[in-house]
């Protein structure tokens, strides 16, 4: 009895403050030895966010009552939401920084002359683009996401104290080291593994971290069985464990230098990198999302799954079939022809398992087809699948070997991956942020659905925009690349098309600033949603209770 | 967990559709026991079968030493041979003439002189056009192919060994003479790099800088430029110096810049083209460039 109110130090709190503390001093030495100024900067960021994370851990003992919140109140589940409220809230701040930046670069690409200083080089920002927005944007949303469903769906509060908050600031951190390092130059220079040694280590860190705070929470579960949205996220984290580590074995040229090297090399490396890079595709920008849809799809329009047996037949069609696509991106390669074949053959019978969520999430809505009238938050995600579903269509037709040979190294494949992360990943995303903001901040309902309907609006028709231009851009050029005159000799140069897509990219640039605009008002609307007091719940709800958003 | 979409006794039917549920309920989310649709089982049966097909016709099991060939007999390299050789019959006898031809006689036969052209032509704008343009036009730095002003000698035959070795390229046939820094060097100062600037600007006619020592400047020309670019300023071919009595600038005709020139020097690279190039296309590159219209 008395236990209760003698206040202890937890064995995480010590550890955490431990770990912290040395790592600051260590990683100040660090800096003080680089080799070059900007590892130097990035090195004592690090210190500097140790030595604040340890001076937090120890006032949060100082401030916090005697016991750790409980798990349950009143036999209800305490659901952990601060995590998750900072993990959205990252995830639409790196959203800006990264759309910003590839408005910024396709800028570029039609007029060269912005490229007037070498940290604003194309090279170097395009990394910092993809990385903020598949790593930033889109990490953060599915973390915090999938630190939600699991909660509710599990009907548990999330597993640790520290342990969810380290995930949410060490992938932060993560991000920030990474995506500041290559306009300094600091990369791996492997797409979108461009991360180097010291900040791949962290993540890995981090990752297992997350790993474990996940499998925690579902192992504390109320409910006998785990949701289909939780298999999605599972096989995300677990994934993305494997392919980090197989992909980043470098290494490090010096403890003081950020340069290393990996120890894979020529055609090992390539299979390697899109082993990796594909899969990134498949289980960072689709399975989770998927999981996404599983759960705020069916819960915005309040009707059940369409199909239990679909959900569980596609899921492990998909995981085990996506594994093998990589080497699709390297057809016509050096990659030993039956590899290519392989991954030819793993794209198309992949088409239909990735259109199995498809159908799922689309007849989910039979009973709620009229709410896409009047809810532009569900017309969001129902635009989302139905880009899933184009996209993963796409992809498959482009891994067959006669398609890819006009279609491979062209703006074909940029317009690609924009339909898929624009429109299914953004679109997805924006619907459950819509949903998750006024639960996460106990608001009645969202600020303005007006705004709502400008976003998708503008956006859908930046996207539309956005894919036409790249389409008719990228099979222009491959019919260029490809085309002799009578006597047998090429018709074009490379600079005819380059000069030939020039008009093509000035609306691609249109339509990513149109995208962008969709994303500001969004920003608007939530930030009002969040600081407007009419919305409150007047109830008194526990955090994370959700209101029901009416459907207009 | 319920194998048909018969309803359970136990689980809820779901009004609107009439199909049962699985019975459970994940934050008040539940599952309708719907079977596979019909038509996704099958095309994804299909997809495998051809897969599997696919498989049978293209190289695609790996074995201990190398892998499965395919019944196609269907190898990436062969059908690259394969279409280079396509791509040699379709342009003809006349490549094969133009191959057999020494050079100096291409310009002779005027059927041979257009296919040459069209072959230099295409070469040209995917090789050559990056540094001295699409029109061969030149920018600072890059000279000029149309101004019949040459470094290395504007003839047919110095051309092709211009193309074929390059200048300052590394290949050790290629041309190698270099301006040297005659400022960073020390050999001269500033104001007699801005009097020797002024005697350069001087000899084309250019204005000059009021109050100019141009007798300075003509002496410190003949000791230090003219054994390169010769007494009377016109340069030298077989060392790549430039004639600097014409209107014609590699890199700019401004005080600045000449004065830049001769105190950092000039080292432009021409690379080498034998062994990236074949013969042939070199030979038809050397016609389209000595035709375009600064030939001598």
């Amino acid at each position: 009895m008395q236990q209760s109110v003698t206040k202890k130090i937890t064995t995480g709190e010590l550890i955490g403050f431990v770990l912290l503390a040395a790592f600051a001093v260590f990683a100040t030495f660090v800096s003080a030895k680089a080799w070059t100024p900007a590892y130097a900067f990035q090195t004592s960021i690090m210190a500097w966010t140790a030595a604040v994370c340890a001076f937090l851990v120890i006032r949060n003992y100082y401030n916090r009552p005697a016991q750790l919140p409980p798990r349950e109140i009143d036999g209800k589940p305490n659901y952990y939401m601060s995590p998750v409220r900072f993990l959205t809230v990252a995830s639409i701040v790196w959203g800006l920084i990264g759309m910003t930046v590839g408005l910024y670069i396709a800028l570029e690409l039609a007029y060269p002359h912005l490229n007037f200083v070498q940290y604003v080089n194309f090279g170097r920002l395009r990394p910092s683009h993809t990385n903020s927005v598949i790593f930033g944007f889109g990490g953060n949303i599915l973390i915090g996401t999938s630190f939600y469903v699991v909660q509710r769906t599990s009907r548990a509060r999330l597993a640790g104290y520290l342990a969810p908050w380290f995930v949410a600031i060490g992938y932060n951190l993560f991000l920030v080291l990474a995506i500041s390092g290559y306009p300094l130059g600091i990369t791996a220079s492997k797409e979108y593994a461009e991360p180097e040694w010291y900040q791949k280590l962290l993540l890995t860190v981090v990752w297992v971290t997350y790993l474990v705070v996940f499998v925690g929470t579902l192992m504390r579960r109320a409910e006998p069985h785990i949701y289909v949205a939780n298999w999605f996220y599972l096989s995300f984290i677990l994934t993305i464990a494997v392919l980090h580590l197989f992909n980043s074995p470098t290494v490090p040229i010096s403890l003081f230098s950020s340069k290393s090297y990996i120890v894979w090399s020529g055609v090992q490396d390539a299979m390697f990198e899109w082993w990796y890079g594909h899969n990134a595709v498949a289980f960072f920008l689709t399975v989770p999302f998927l999981a996404m849809m599983y759960y705020f799809v069916p819960k915005r329009a309040n009707r059940p799954i369409y199909s239990y047996r679909l959900s569980i037949v596609h899921f492990w069609a998909l995981i085990f079939i996506y594994i093998w696509a990589g080497p699709h991106h390297l057809i016509y390669t050096a990659l030993p022809d039956w590899v290519q074949t392989l991954g030819m053959v793993f794209s198309i019978v992949l088409w239909m398992p990735s259109w199995g969520g498809m159908i799922n999430g689309l007849m989910t809505l039979s009973g709620a087809w009229d709410k896409l009238r009047t809810d532009p938050v569900l017309r969001m995600m129902v635009v989302a699948l139905a880009f899933y579903g184009m996209a993963t269509f796409e992809g498959p037709v482009m891994a067959i070997k006669e398609v890819n040979a006009l279609t491979h190294y062209t703006d074909w494949v940029i317009g690609h991956v924009h339909s898929g992360s624009l429109g299914w990943v953004a679109y997805i995303s924006f619907g459950a942020i819509y949903c998750m903001v006024p639960w996460l901040w106990n608001r009645r309902e969202l600020y303005s659905l007006k705004l709502v309907n400008w976003h998708f609006w503008i956006s859908t028709m930046g996207i539309v925009l956005y894919i036409s231009s790249m389409w008719v851009a990228g099979i222009m050029e491959g019919l260029m690349w490809r085309s002799y005159n009578k006597l047998g000799f090429l018709q074009y140069s490379f600079v005819d098309t380059v000069q030939a897509v020039h008009p093509l990219y000035v609306l691609r640039a249109l339509g990513g600033a149109m995208f962008l605009t969709g994303v500001l008002i969004m920003v608007y609307n939530l930030w009002m949603t969040i600081t407007v007091d009419e919305l409150s719940l007047t109830q008194a709800g526990r955090p994370g209770a959700p209101a029901l958003v009416p459907a207009e | 967990m319920s194998t048909n979409n018969t309803p359970h006794a136990d689980h809820e039917v779901d009004s609107y559709t009439g199909v049962s549920t699985t019975g459970h309920s994940w934050d008040g989310i539940k599952e309708l026991n719907n079977p596979l649709p019909r038509w996704w089982l099958w095309t994804f049966y299909i997809t495998i079968v051809w897969a599997v097909g696919y498989c049978f016709a293209y190289p695609s099991i790996p074995l201990i030493n190398g892998a499965t060939t395919g019944f196609l007999g269907w190898h990436s390299r062969s059908a690259v041979v394969q279409s280079l050789t396509d791509l040699q019959k379709s342009r003809g006898a006349l490549m094969q003439k133009l191959a057999s031809t020494p050079l100096d006689q291409i310009e002779q036969q005027p059927e041979l002189l257009a296919f040459a052209r069209a072959a230099g032509a295409a070469a040209f704008a995917n090789n050559c056009a990056p540094c001295h343009g699409a029109g061969g036009q030149g920018s600072p730095g890059y000279p000029n192919l149309n101004a019949n002003r040459w470094l290395w000698g504007g003839k047919l035959d110095q051309i092709y060994q211009t193309i074929l070795h390059g200048a300052r390229s590394g290949d050790p046939k290629g041309h190698q003479g270099s301006m040297p820094d005659f400022g960073k060097a020390g050999i001269l100062t500033p104001p007699q790099i801005e009097q020797v600037a002024n005697y350069v600007r001087s000899l084309s006619g250019l204005k000059t800088e009021a109050g100019a020592d141009l007798g300075a400047g003509a002496k410190i020309f003949a000791d230090n430029c003219a054994p390169c670019h010769g007494k009377d300023a016109k340069g030298n071919i077989k060392i790549g110096s430039a004639n600097l009595t014409t209107k014609v600038w590699l890199y700019g005709s401004s005080l600045k810049t000449i004065e830049a020139g001769v105190t950092n020097g000039h080292g432009g690279v021409m690379p080498y083209w034998g062994g990236r190039l074949d013969n042939t296309t070199i030979k038809a590159l050397a016609v389209f460039v000595h035709t375009l219209g600064g030939g001598q």
